[in-house]
């Protein structure tokens, strides 16, 4: 492995890990960012690049789930650009017509890039843990609708 | 011509003091909110984001309250509000396989990997009123609980039997174009069925479960099975220009329906199962089971079926399904016609007028006939 390999990997395992947390901030609610923000001195300085906007996004999926693209329909999505004082651009893209969530989402998103605070990064992964725990119960709620089927004794030999 | 004619202001700003008193109702019984709406008329929450053809819960709460609980009504002002909003691009294709399971039932196969999960639905209820419901209980519903969380990946019916041969494969154009959009470019017939997708995704679920029924009452000619039907979320990815790489969005709750259908095959083609594909937002069987089907008969025309019945033919099926069209245009006739209506009257004045003096006339000649020849 070279030395561009290295770095290569390193920025992709860098990729994937923001892209957990961008998952994660996509499915937060505005008050849960609101309440870490706050735990952390509340907004850092930052210039907004692209204010918070909402508008769609057309959604596609593929006939028999496996083939030819269609468009389903649209869905509303609110996105949101800031640059952090350290020049760090944080972005934010969610379903949704949340303003607040967008701006929020994208500081983070630029703090977890720029600053090295792992008391950050574990509220963040607390958040996601939760979202995770109420996707196991819905799926174990799920669990409990699965038919058990048992063959009955039949009459004749 | 077009006479312009003023007036009626008055009148209308009093029709939207009295409709809005109308929505309200009674106002000793309290007033609905939105987040009620979303949480407990979820179903109907379903139908107007399909119809409507716009996912967001909470606009679709807001449109069914303003539209006092018209479901056609409510889909025009999801219609209305999504023109006045920019597009910031489309989503990376659904994967429906990584759907985090609530119902998954397949009519086809009993055993099948992942099992039969009935998730929730009314389908094993019995349609006896529960009166308990008439007042607030205040009780949250209980639950039951699995110990183990069902699996997180579960394969989809048709990908089985695709994997002996026996169904008609579901694999993307070459160059996986992008996807036609109907609310971008006109709709040309014969329609692809890309086209037909999306525009039976916002069509009207009763005008398609009309048309599903004729298919299964003979109208159509297939025996369809429900291979499978799919309730759950799934995540939605979006690759911004200016990031370079996929995002996830947020997830969407999606229902799926796979139906399964015979073919006899032709010259060229082993007799094998084909497929019909119904996707909707929301928890919505009913609408992509008729989705699925209609699907299915209209893919006839690429089969070398012979179109002989309203559901299988695209034309007939695509101008007709979109319930804010046709109740716009059923519904216009209700709007001042006087200049029209005018003409219509004058003409068939003159025609009972004509008709009048002409047996007038006759009778006369032969009153004159008659004498002559006495």
């Amino acid at each position: 492995m070279d030395v561009s390999d290295k770095t290569e990997a390193a920025d992709h395992s860098r990729q994937s890990e923001r892209k957990s947390w961008m998952a994660v901030l996509a499915r937060s609610r505005h008050d849960e960012l609101d309440e870490i923000v706050a735990r952390f001195g509340g907004l850092p300085a930052h210039d907004v690049l692209k204010p918070a906007e909402t508008g769609t996004v057309m959604v596609e999926a593929r006939a028999g789930g496996t083939g030819r693209r269609f468009n389903l329909g649209e869905a509303t999505m609110t996105r949101c650009v800031v640059r952090l004082t350290d020049g760090t651009l944080g972005f934010a893209y969610a379903l949704g017509t949340d303003r607040r969530k967008a701006l929020l989402s994208a500081v983070i998103d630029g703090l977890l890039q720029s600053t090295d605070s792992p008391k950050l990064r574990e509220a963040i992964v607390a958040l996601g843990r939760r979202q995770a725990e109420a996707r196991q119960l819905a799926l174990r709620k799920a669990a409990a609708t699965k038919v058990d089927f048992f063959t009955l004794v039949r009459g004749h030999d | 011509m077009y006479v312009a004619v003023k007036g009626g202001e008055a009148a209308i700003l009093a029709t939207h003091d009295l409709v809005a008193e109308m929505r309200r109702g009674d106002p000793a019984i309290p007033e609905l909110t939105t987040g009620q709406i979303r949480e407990q008329m979820s179903l109907a929450v379903s139908r107007v984001m399909n119809e409507g053809s716009l996912a967001d819960t909470d606009l679709a709460a807001l449109a069914l309250k303003q539209a006092q609980g018209d479901a056609i009504e409510a889909a025009f002002l999801m219609r209305a509000y999504r023109t006045t909003l920019p597009r910031l691009g489309s989503t990376v294709p659904l994967d429906t396989g990584a759907m985090a399971i609530r119902r998954r039932v397949s009519a086809t196969y009993k055993d099948l990997p992942g099992g039969q999960v009935l998730g929730p639905t009314y389908d094993y209820t019995h349609r006896l009123f529960d009166f308990s419901l008439n007042g607030a209980t205040g009780e949250q519903p209980a639950t039951t609980l699995a110990d183990t969380p069902l699996d997180t990946r579960m394969p989809r019916v048709p990908d089985i039997l695709g994997a002996e041969g026996l169904m008609e494969p579901e694999t993307p154009p070459e160059g996986d174009p992008r996807p036609f959009d109907l609310t971008r470019d006109p709709v040309e017939f014969p329609a692809d069925r890309d086209v037909r997708l999306q525009a039976l995704a916002r069509g009207d679920e009763g005008f398609l479960l009309g048309l599903a029924y004729s298919v299964q009452r003979g109208f159509g000619g297939n025996h369809p099975f429900a291979g499978e039907i799919r309730l759950g979320e799934v995540p939605v990815e979006l690759v911004p220009e200016e990031l370079g790489f996929a995002v996830d969005i947020g997830d969407l709750t999606i229902t799926e329906c796979q139906m399964v259908n015979q073919f006899k095959g032709s010259k060229h083609v082993a007799p094998q199962f084909t497929r019909g594909y119904g996707l909707a937002f929301g928890h919505a069987e009913r609408k992509a089971m008729s989705m699925s089907i209609v699907d299915r008969a209209l893919k006839g025309r690429e089969l070398g079926e012979t179109a002989a019945y309203p559901a299988q033919q695209d034309e007939f099926v695509l101008y007709h399904s979109d319930n804010v069209e046709a109740a716009g245009f059923v519904e216009h006739l209700k709007l001042p016609h006087y200049v029209d209506f005018q003409g219509e009257l004058e003409l068939i004045r003159r025609l009972r007028r004509e008709l009048d003096e002409r047996i007038a006339r006759e009778a006369a000649e032969a009153g004159v006939l008659a004498a002559v020849t006495q």
